[in-house]
């Protein structure tokens, strides 16, 4: 594997609320290289979101800041540098063009004022300086890429005059357009049917082939991840509490939270459909860390039937189980 | 969005039209007094004389049979003759039209140029002491009573300071551009005072509205910064809530600003209407306010033609 392109080191993200300061991220590593996909995957508030969106240091200011840590991403150039550091300036040149975001909500990401051609082009002709014809151009061969047809009859089509699906692929030309080196997918299917959301994956995934990005995958849904991710890194309370290859996760978890992650994937392989039946999701029992109130120790804990009562004395260390497998628990020995 | 749509709303509007007149025309014959009461203590004017009068006005017929006559010659463009001065209505409008338009076009531009980047700004800096600046300004604008702004600015700048001519579009037998121009200045103040605070209000919720949604996170995820993002993705959509009130105080303050006018002596629609009401000068009064409606019902078609123009989903269905 090359050297990393992305490398989150002890990210700590707070937010100011009504309720007190909240701490959404609490020490974060993480590390993609060239071309390689990593799935981050945790339940809805385990902080995935606030952790892409720091990447692309665009934490609403005023609310939340990002409070400690280091985000080194290698430029084309080569130059590896600290974006929770970089000036403003600087930071807008490399978003939307070496590094750029697809985000859950396709039905309100795109401006209902624009039209579809002009959104795509947008980022091309602010990075690269592209003129009006060219962009045109740019905008439909971006169309074409994502498989929309009669592309030149789309760009010229306002946002709302396109369904769900649609506006998701046109989502991913606006990411695309810069062809960048590093390409962050926020749940970019949970809001689609599931039809669909196979269509997005499988998009991407070609398109990865063809652009050679590397992609920041993130999804509650680790079903969702098995065929396209190298790696996966499981997210909890605002800490990664597993991180491994992809085969060694679904083969060989060590943590209970990614196991009980596992046994909630729905069934949507052909043996279950063709039984007629998706499989009743075996949710884990009790919810999400409130991170206004994290219990002592392990953040799981209260919700682990593995926990002990040295579970709640400290948080537990990242701890290496084979190479490039570490799990955040005291008892992974025991697990397998 | 088309031009057989603009023509029906057009014919909407005449039952609407109707209807408002009707209504106008019972409410200013039920008021107390008329049209003659000027003259009843006056014993010049004998009774026969009244009687005359009251005749070529048709002030004897019953109120329906006035209405109906109103309108028929009204749909013809006949406005008939101000009770008042006995001149054509429509005359006496015209002349006093210009001086309205002056002093209104030029507050609502200026109001529009100061409202646009006050509520733009204190949105996008929403909290910080410019926005609390900007918000307690708008509140005292917003507030305040026009009289008692004009009366106030009168005070200090016409008898205090001795800087600004108190009443009127020109000194006599003056007329120059720079006299106008000293004439306009605190009209205009006042007039637009009201309308920037309220303006700046309604912009600065659109704006804050809009700089929450979705779309604005995907500009600045293009690499788009701040200002750009407010100029290209932010401002037409955050306008659109603002179009229709911008569109009908237009209007309102076009036909005529009555307390400003007033206190200006500024011989335009809104001075006219007072003296017309005073006199209960019932044909002058039933052509300002048709004017005036009619005005209102263009301006909510002319507010739809612009949410077209902004909104892309109005306009394609
Ligand atoms: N703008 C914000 N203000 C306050 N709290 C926030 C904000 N954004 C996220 N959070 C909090 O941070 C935590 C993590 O959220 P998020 O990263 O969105 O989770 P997810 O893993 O579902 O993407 C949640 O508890 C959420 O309430
Ligand atoms: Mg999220």
């Amino acid at each position: 594997m090359s050297a990393k392109l992305l490398d989150i080191r002890d990210l700590v993200v707070e937010f100011r609320t009504e309720a007190g300061l909240l701490r959404a991220v609490k020490g974060v590593d993480l590390s993609i290289a060239a071309g390689e996909t990593l799935a981050l995957v945790g339940e809805s508030g385990s902080g995935k979101s606030v952790t892409s969106l720091s990447t692309m240091r665009l934490i609403p200011e005023g609310v939340g800041r990002i409070a400690g840590g280091e985000i080194l991403f290698r430029g084309r150039d080569g130059t590896v540098r600290d974006l929770v550091h970089l000036p403003g300036r600087e930071m807008a040149g490399i978003r939307g063009s070496e590094i750029a975001m697809v985000f859950q909500e396709p039905m309100t990401s795109l401006n209902p004022a624009h039209r579809i051609g002009a959104q795509i082009a947008e980022a091309a002709r602010l990075h690269e300086g592209l003129g009006r014809k060219a962009a045109r151009a740019r905008a439909v061969e971006m169309l074409k890429l994502v498989d929309i047809p009669e592309p030149e009859r789309r760009a010229e089509a306002y946002p709302h005059q396109l369904s769900g699906g649609m506006r998701q692929r046109v989502m991913i030309a606006i990411a695309l357009v810069c062809n960048p080196t590093l390409l962050i997918a926020d749940e970019p299917t949970t809001a689609l049917d599931s039809t669909v959301q196979l269509q997005i994956l499988v998009l991407l995934r070609r398109l990865q082939d063809e652009l050679g990005m590397a992609i920041l995958f993130i999804t509650h849904n680790l079903g969702v991840v098995a065929e396209i991710a190298d790696r996966v890194a499981v997210m909890y309370g605002g800490r990664i509490v597993e991180d491994a290859p992809m085969a060694e996760i679904l083969t060989a978890p060590r943590h209970p939270y990614t196991r009980g992650l596992l046994a909630s994937v729905p069934r949507t392989d052909h043996a279950a459909r063709a039984a007629g039946r998706r499989d009743r999701l075996q949710a884990i029992p009790g919810s999400m860390v409130d991170p206004l109130k994290p219990p002592p120790g392990c953040d799981f804990a209260p919700r682990c039937a593995w926990a002990q009562e040295a579970c709640t004395a400290a948080v537990p260390v990242l701890e290496g189980v084979a190479s490039g497998h570490h799990a955040r628990c005291r008892r992974w020995r025991e697990i397998v | 969005m088309s031009l057989s749509f603009l023509i029906r709303r057009l014919l909407g509007a005449i039952p609407l039209l109707f209807g408002i007149s009707l209504v106008l025309f019972t409410i200013i014959h039920l008021a107390p007094g008329g049209p003659l009461d000027v003259y009843a203590d006056n014993p010049s004017v004998s009774a026969e004389a009244l009687d005359q009068i009251r005749a070529r006005y048709g002030l004897d017929d019953p109120v329906p049979i006035q209405y109906v006559k109103w309108l028929s010659a009204m749909v013809v463009g006949d406005w008939g003759l101000s009770i008042r001065t006995g001149r054509p209505v429509l005359d006496e409008i015209v002349l006093r039209l210009g001086p309205t338009l002056l002093l209104g076009g030029i507050s609502m531009a200026l109001a529009f140029c100061l409202a646009l980047p006050l509520g733009v700004i204190s949105a996008a800096r929403r909290g910080s002491r410019l926005d609390e600046a900007v918000t307690l300004g708008a509140f005292a604008g917003i507030s305040l009573p026009v009289f008692w702004s004009a009366l106030l600015l009168q005070l200090i700048f016409s008898i205090w300071l001795g800087w600004l001519p108190s009443a009127g579009m020109k000194s006599v037998g003056d007329g120059s551009l720079s006299d106008r121009l000293l004439h306009l200045i605190m009209p205009v103040t006042v007039l637009s005072l009201a309308t920037i605070a309220s303006w700046s209000r309604y912009i600065r919720s659109g704006m804050i509205d809009v700089l929450g949604q979705d779309y604005i996170r995907t500009a600045y995820a293009k690499g788009r910064r701040e200002t750009a993002v407010i100029a290209l993705h932010a401002l037409r959509n955050a306008m659109i809530p603002a179009v229709t009130v911008i569109a009908i105080d237009f209007v309102t303050i076009i036909s005529g600003a009555v307390i400003t006018e007033t206190v200006f002596a500024w011989p335009g629609i809104g001075r006219l209407f007072i003296e017309s009401m005073n006199g209960r000068d019932y044909p002058m009064l039933m052509g300002l306010m048709m004017m005036g409606s009619v005005g209102v019902v263009l301006a909510n078609i002319i507010a739809d033609l612009a949410y077209a123009a902004l909104d892309p989903r109005i306009r394609h269905g």
